[in-house]
Formats: structure tokens, sequence, C-alpha cells
């Protein structure tokens, strides 16, 4: 399969297209049909892709036939098949919720959904640096309408700060580009991690400036500290199947961070080796006690939810800060998990606030749920996993990166606050969970039925879980491979080049 | 001619920064559209700027960089999309909220100052 590495890209955006189009439009129900299908081969997709970049070694897919270092290249080796297959998945759950009713509450809800993956898949195969650009803007005007979909004051008012800010921050990414084309001279990811050494003296400062307006902007995307003040609300205004697909969002801008700043400003950059991971020690640490606090604070589900995701990125970040690999591995394993947990949660926040009436997913005292049982075990093991105890596979991720730390300074700093922000974690999804499961006034009046779909969605997001531990061993290996790749300029820049790949 | 260029494009990026960091929809909008034209230019100078520099191979011995036009009209394209986005999205949130401030609310201190400034005048 000469083009399968393009496959997560074109089946995405041919079935958005199709579903615009007769005889598909005019009807959710073939909407429907026809977008779980896609999706569900996009999966398998995935996995052949996967499974290929695995064994026969990274996959180059030179669009148009222009070679690298000039043409643009889709590269898909380990660690950009993973996201892929993540992406693939989380999004096939929360469409299958979506398919229960919340895509009929505005127009169009499949082909945004779609052009959505689109856009995420995109940024995660592509070798050049412009053309990630692209795929962020793609990615982002389908973020922008699905976030705004179903329309409601709340939604409306969210998406004007989440619609200004990515916009600042594609300015920003252009003036980046532009310094960093202006002195290193290319564009490709691979030839740039090549050339970055050999700049002259007065342009490493300028290619300096252009690494860590990157650093901005991928921030921005990641939530991280200073910038990550729109994600609450905006995680929380979005409607539950968006807010789950947005989970991979801010894993987007952590796999950018890593590309640029593991890859091309990476160990063997010369003067200009690790310049972003100055900064990131500090602001990681901070992002992870800000999300910790954030979690504390939360007076319903949702927001308890949305800074759970601020907790990860920070978490996340430090595994990158530290620079080596078994870190990146043990971040690689904890960000598959913390993607499809969260995503899970948001789904689960939007099936109780349902149950609920009118109290929704606030932390008060409202009716006895009727389906409380379900939800409940539902909530339970989400929990657990978020958390990171054991047996589930958040304490696996944790436990790998608090490994990772062995032999460091940092030591210090990494351990207290990972498992202080673990125990605010703790305390406050036990809160809630009290609050909604066990403290109660009154019998349940409520009748509203649990659709089978967003069962099974759920059902599948969580079973990620018990699956990660169960299969760690071969994840793991995965995982190590893959960071090795990352940190390995031979198979990561140099292969990608003219004369390292036949 | 350098400086120039770049006295323009900091002035355009000055204005786009001070008129983002506004409260009102609209004049976020003009932010966000001169901050693009600065990024525009930008991007156009990031090939070096040069006068009579041949963009076709074979056709003279002094050649300009065809890849930042690419770029430039990659990202005008984009951002003409994204203008007319937020445009309707300013419209939308006039409509919802009431008003147009960014934040869907005046805030209690300048209702105050804009009612006394009626009262004096």
């Amino acid at each position: 399969m000469q083009h399968l590495p393009i496959l997560p890209i074109l089946l995405p955006m041919l079935a958005g297209v199709l579903m615009l189009l007769p005889p598909l439009s005019n009807s959710i129900t073939r909407h429907r049909i026809f977008a779980v299908s896609v999706t569900v081969i996009l999966v398998i997709t995935s996995v052949l892709l996967l499974l290929t970049s695995h064994q026969q070694g990274t996959q180059m897919y030179i669009l148009g036939g222009w070679q690298p270092p000039f043409g643009i290249a889709l590269v898909a080796d380990r660690l950009s098949t993973m996201m892929v297959l993540l992406t693939s998945v989380l999004g096939l759950g929360a469409q299958l919720y979506a398919c229960a009713g919340d895509d009929n509450d505005g127009m169009y809800f499949h082909p945004l959904f779609m052009f959505q993956i689109m856009g995420v898949n995109g940024a995660f195969l592509t070798g050049d640096i412009f053309n990630l650009f692209v795929f962020f803007e793609v990615l982002l005007i389908a973020s922008y309408a699905l976030l705004i979909h179903g329309g409601s004051k709340q939604k409306t008012k969210a998406n004007v700060h989440y619609v200004i800010l990515n916009l600042v921050g594609s300015s920003i990414f252009l003036f980046a580009l532009g310094i960093l084309y202006g002195t290193i001279g290319s564009l490709n990811m691979a030839d740039m991690a090549s050339k970055v050494r050999l700049l002259g003296e007065h342009e490493q400062a300028l290619a300096k400036a252009g690494g860590l307006l990157l650093l901005v902007v991928f921030g921005l995307k990641a939530a991280l500290l200073p910038l990550h003040f729109w994600l609450p609300k905006t995680y929380a205004a979005a409607s539950a199947p968006v807010a789950a697909l947005f989970a991979i969002m801010t894993k987007v801008g952590i796999y950018s961070i890593l590309r640029v700043h593991a890859v091309i400003f990476g160990e063997d950059a010369g003067a200009l080796a690790s310049i972003a991971i100055p900064w990131l020690w500090p602001l990681s640490i901070l992002t992870l006690i800000m999300g910790a606090i954030g979690v504390l604070a939360s007076p319903n589900l949702r927001l308890t939810v949305a800074n759970l995701v601020i907790v990860s990125v920070g978490t996340l970040m430090i595994a990158i800060a530290m620079q080596r690999e078994s870190a990146t591995s043990a971040a690689l394993y904890y960000m598959i998990h913390t993607t499809l947990v969260t995503g899970a949660l948001f789904l689960l926040a939007d099936l109780i606030s349902k149950q609920r009436g009118k109290a929704e997913d606030r932390y008060v005292i409202a009716r006895k749920m009727k389906h409380g049982k379900v939800i409940g075990i539902a909530f339970f093991i989400a929990a657990l996993t978020v958390v990171g105890m054991p047996p589930l596979s958040g304490f696996v991720g944790k436990t790998l990166l608090l490994q990772a730390t062995q032999g460091m300074n940092e030591i210090a700093w990494v351990w207290p606050t990972i498992l202080i922000a673990g125990l605010a974690s703790l305390v406050a999804i036990s809160r809630a969970g009290t609050t909604i499961f066990w403290r109660y006034a009154g019998e349940s009046t409520n009748d509203e039925p649990i659709p089978p779909l967003k069962l099974i969605a759920v059902t599948l997001l969580l079973s990620a879980s018990p699956l990660l531990v169960i299969f760690g061993g071969p994840v793991t290996d995965f995982t190590n491979l893959a960071a090795a790749q990352l940190h390995d300029s031979a198979q990561s820049i140099d292969a990608l080049l003219p004369g390292g790949i036949e | 001619m350098e400086a120039v260029y770049a006295f323009c494009v900091g002035i355009l990026t000055t204005c786009g920064f001070f008129l983002v960091l506004r409260g009102r929809t609209f004049t976020v909008v003009i932010g966000l559209t001169l901050l693009s034209y600065a990024v525009n230019l930008f991007l156009f100078a990031s090939g070096r700027l040069k006068l009579d520099g041949a963009a076709v191979l074979g056709q003279s011995t002094d050649y300009g960089d065809p890849l930042p036009q690419a770029l430039v009209l990659t990202a005008i394209v984009i951002g003409f999309a994204m203008t007319a986005f937020v445009v309707i999205l300013a419209m939308r949130s006039r409509a919802d909220q009431g008003n147009d401030h960014v934040d869907g609310q005046i805030p209690a201190q300048s209702t105050k100052a804009t009612a006394s400034h009626k009262r004096n005048s």
C-alpha cells in the first residue's frame, strides 16, 4: 500500500465533502451511518499504518513527487502513527456518543467533525513546518464551528475568546515561520534540524527568537501556564462529544513541541540545543500546580475535567522537559491514557448532567439518579484511572514517569508536584463522586433513559484503560521504540533527507 | 528599503496588538486584520528583499526566492477566511449578548463613565 500514509487525511476529507452533497445531505440518519462507517475504516487504516511503520520503518509519502527538502512530505513514523490511531479511536467514541442525539442540535455536525479529524491527522503526519501551520488552521476552523455547534449564549462567549486567541496565535506562528525560513532557509523539519547547527553567530539569535515564538504558539494550543486561561471555559461550554474530541487538541500542541523542540532544537542543535528547556521546566511545574488548584476549585464536574486536562498537560510537559528517552516514552504512554480517559470523563459528565435534571453536573444535592448504578460504575473506573490509582493505566503511566526521573537534579521538583497534583485530583474527584452519587434528596423523578449508543461510546473509551494495563508490555515496548526513534538523530533527521531513504 | 520595510511591519504589528487588546469586537477584528497584514509583509521579506530578481530558473543569474511568495499566498487565503469567520462571529455575539464587548458584558466602571460622560455633554 504505497498510498497508506495519506489515507488518514484523505478519508475524512472526502467523507466530509461527500456528506455535503446529495444523496447524503439533508438526512441525519444517512450522515450518522456514513460517518461512523468512515471512522471505523479510519481506525482500521490507522492500525495498518501503525503496523507498517512499526515493522518496515518510517514511511515517507512525497506529495507531488517533489523530493525533500523542497516539496512537502508526509512522515509516518512510530510517534505520528500512534497519534493518528489515538485520534481515530477517540473520534470514534465521540462520534458514537454524538449519534445518540447531540449531532442534531444544529446542521453539519458530522462533516465538521470529519474536517476536524482531518486537520488533527494532518498535523500529526506532516513533515513540513509550514504544512503544519496549514493543518493547524484546518483543525482550528473546524473546531471554531464545532464549538459553537448547537448555539447558546455560553458557547458564543467562549467561542469569541477562543477564536480571537487562536487567530493571534496563528499570526505569531507565521512570524516564527518567517524568522526560521529567513535564517535556516528550509521548512522541511528534518532539513531544518540538520541545518540549525550550521548557523552563523548573528543568525543564531534570530533563530532562537523564532524557536521560542513557536513555543509560545504551541504552548497556547497545549494550554501551558500563562496561556491556559482559555481552556476551562471553552471545554466546559462545548457540547460533550466536541469536548471529548478536543481532548486531542492540547495533545497536538504537545506533539508539536516534541517535534520542534526535541528534534529541530534538540540535543544536537549546536549552540541552539534545548533552547526551550529552561522555560519548559518552571512553566510545566507551575501548570501542574495551577491545574491542581483549578481541580479543587471547580464548582461542577465539567470544569473539574477541564482542569484535569491542564493537570495532564503539566505532567506531559514535565516529561518533555526531562529530555531523555525513558521520559518521552513514559509521556507517550501517559498521553494515550490521558486523552482517552478525559474524553470518556467529558462524556460521563454529560450523561450525569442529563440524568440530574436542573442540578446538571454541579456539586449540589439533587434528586437521586435513576440509572445511578451504571453511571456510577463507569465514573468509578474513570476516576481511578484519571487520579492514577492502581491497578489501572493512570498508575502505570505515572510510575513510568516518576521512574524516568532517576538520577536527575530536578527529581526534588518533579516527585512532589506530580504526587501532590495527584492527591488534589483524588480529593476533588472523590468529592465529586460522593456528592453526585451518594448525597441526594428525594426519589428520582427523571425518567430519561440512557441511550445505549452513549453507553457504548463511554465503554469504548474507558476500556482503553484496562487494555493499556493488560497489554502494558507491548505498549511500552512500542513507546520505547517510538521515543528512541525521536531522540536518535540518524532516524529522525538523516533518514528523512535525500540519500537517507531508498 | 530594508529600514522602511521593517518600520512598516513594526508599526502594523504594534497597532495590531494594541487594537487586539481593546474591549470591543470591532476594534479587535481591525487589530487582527492589521496583524495579518504585518505577517504577510514579514513572510514576504523572509526571502530577502531584492529588486529585479528572476523567479524562473535560467532567466537570469540573479534569483529571487519564490517560496515566500507561495507562503504569503497561503497565509493571505487563510487569513481572509479567518477574518470572514471572526466578523460573522462578532455579529452573532452582538446578537446573542446584546452588546459588542468581547466578554459579553460591559464592565461596570466603563458604563458609569459613559453615563457621566453623557450627562456632561
